[in-house]
């Protein structure tokens, strides 16, 4: 597919990948998703909400295939369809909590209506396949333009609610009392999350989409203390391995999305190594007391 | 009485806020109150009046309504029948003047932020917006390592929460409700999951700072014991009625027997301890 081939020249590199129309739009669109779900994935850690971001994107698999088989666009049915379920979620979270089966329930029925409403359309399987396992190197310059304007959005609405979302993910009985409307910011978060379910599925499918909305955030937890900065390095860390997922997937025959999610869990488990012992036992000196001594 | 509210605050607090406690008016007030979840009374008839600085301590059994209490006080819950006055007025949410420390369990081990941004939110969480590191004032900073001062926790201001124990934790939380500089503090369950020395040392903590800054307290235990040096005022929440006066008062076999609709005996040791058992079986539970 490509004459090209790596070099040590990081500029001839970059060069090569940006002559391509399909790659310029592929960079573009991986960087706005990852911006995007690097930010909102701190905060799918802190709440707890993995399992519900997974359902989300399989909610969002149903709404792209239901949506071209009534003939519109993916883009609007797996928007559509995850911003519904995000108010859903958003008006049950309460009843929801702990009820990790209603939410496995959902997540497989939707996962089959999409095979179903394929089924319909009698597509062809690439288009399947494309939904399930993102098809980031065959992307308009229009799906781009869709994904750009959904993420400045939402990253607007995630800037204007951050604190209060912070002081509710930690303590939502604290923050109600302190007059933050818990459940308006809660849903508001969940429709956040639903323009990054889409984005990340245009870049890398509905069943990888998760791995770019979890991983990022986890891994810049463990790396900093301060909620700004923990934010900023989520957003960096989902930026590289989006790009460097597209620059190999550019130079070696096998899929962007595969070396998105690797990178992804690869960094995470790095994260993890080189936190184990070090770095947290030096911000806790052995001077101080042992933990034990108050509880 | 020196101003408990302070003039840091001053120009947030409401001129009706900081009218109530010149004079010896109750900091609380509820009168023939009742509280309902759905069609079915927790409690209803109560009456209780607090008086500014009193250390009130609220027990009762699980489910018996004692964090619905708070929740009232608070703004957080409607009252079925009756009237409540908080600090002179109705209790709204989000005033400087409460500080509350929810029930909880411990932290996620995994949260790696900072114990100071925790009591920040205190602070400012309420706002919107990005709270920006360089952008946070000298007034928040200043706020911010006051509370840390005051609950002896200036030593891991800078440490991951979720690395820290269940004791250092909570005054944590209680900085973070110290931070508004509050005038009514309402604790749920501040010593629960906290082993017996930290149960007094943070007893102790909340008993200083209440007599030194003339604060009211309102503490929902399930033990007395730690606390029984300490207590200006006894609620005991059960069997949907709620009784108040001393300790002594209170925890007694009549009045306890009389809300169990049950017979129980109090029993005291020569230091002042009590115990509550059932009178028809063995099984027994400090009190």
């Amino acid at each position: 597919m490509v004459p090209s081939h790596v070099t040590w020249n990081l500029v001839d590199d970059w060069q090569q990948l940006v002559q391509y129309d399909f790659m310029r739009h592929a960079l573009l669109a991986g960087g706005i998703a990852a911006v995007l779900c690097g930010a909102v994935g701190c905060f799918v850690v802190l709440r707890g909400l993995s399992f519900a971001t997974d359902t989300l994107t399989h909610v969002g698999f149903a709404g792209a295939s239901g949506a071209v088989v009534i003939g519109l666009s993916p883009v609007a049915g797996l928007l559509g369809l995850t911003a519904l379920m995000a108010v859903a979620l958003g008006a049950l979270e309460q009843r929801l909590r702990g009820r990790d089966v209603v939410i496995g329930m959902i997540l497989v029925l939707t996962l089959g209506l999409g095979l179903f409403f394929l089924r319909l359309y009698r597509g062809y399987s690439n288009e399947t396949y494309a939904l399930l396992f993102g098809s980031i190197l065959a992307l308009s310059l229009r799906d781009v333009a869709v994904v750009a304007v959904g993420a400045v959005i939402a990253l607007a609405a995630l800037a204007a609610i951050f604190r209060p979302l912070l002081f509710a993910s930690l303590d939502e009985q604290l923050a109600e009392a302190r007059g933050v409307p818990v459940r308006a910011v809660a849903t508001a978060f969940l429709l956040v999350l639903a323009v990054a379910v889409t984005a990340a599925t245009q870049v890398i499918g509905a069943l990888l989409a998760v791995a770019l909305l979890i991983a990022p955030g986890a891994t810049a937890q463990r790396l900093t203390t301060r909620p700004v900065t923990w934010l900023l390095l989520s957003v960096a860390i989902a930026l590289g391995v989006t790009w460097t997922g597209l620059a190999l997937a550019f130079w070696q025959p096998y899929p962007a999305s595969f070396f998105i999610t690797s990178l992804s869990t690869l960094t995470y488990l790095a994260a993890r190594l080189v936190t184990a012992g070090a770095v947290l036992s030096r911000l806790r000196p052995a001077t101080r007391p042992a933990p034990a001594a108050e509880g | 009485m020196r101003d408990p509210g302070g003039a840091a605050l001053a120009d947030r607090t409401p001129p009706s806020e900081t009218a109530a406690h010149e004079t010896d008016s109750p900091v609380i007030r509820l009168h023939d109150a009742g509280v309902a979840h759905g069609r079915r009374f927790v409690w209803r008839h109560a009456g209780l009046e607090v008086a500014p600085g009193e250390f009130v301590v609220v027990l009762g059994p699980n489910g018996a309504g004692k964090t619905t209490l708070l929740r009232v006080l608070l703004g957080l819950h409607p009252l079925a029948e009756g009237t409540v006055a908080v600090l002179g007025g109705p209790p709204r949410r989000g005033r400087h003047a409460v500080g509350y420390v929810p029930q909880r369990r411990t932290l996620d081990s995994d949260l790696t932020l900072r114990a100071r941004d925790l009591v920040a939110l205190g602070v400012d969480g309420n706002r919107w917006g990005i709270a920006l590191p360089f952008a946070s004032g000298r007034r928040k900073r200043a706020l911010v390592d006051a509370a840390l001062g005051a609950v002896d926790a200036t030593a891991y201001a800078e440490h991951p929460v979720g690395r820290l124990s269940g004791g250092e934790q909570q005054r944590l939380l209680l900085a973070q409700a110290l931070v508004t500089e509050p005038r009514l503090l309402l604790l749920d369950e501040p010593l629960a999951s906290l082993d017996i020395r930290s149960q007094g040392v943070i007893s102790g903590l909340v008993a200083g700072l209440a007599r030194e800054r003339g604060i009211t307290v309102v503490l929902v235990a399930h033990d007395v014991n730690p606390l029984v040096s300490f207590v200006d005022r006894v609620v005991y929440v059960a069997g949907g009625a709620m009784v108040s006066g001393r300790a002594d008062e209170v925890i007694t076999t009549e009045t306890l027997s009389a809300l169990y609709d049950y017979p129980v005996e109090v029993i005291r040791d020569s230091r002042g301890r009590i115990v509550v058992v059932g009178l028809d079986d063995c099984d027994s539970h400090h009190h």
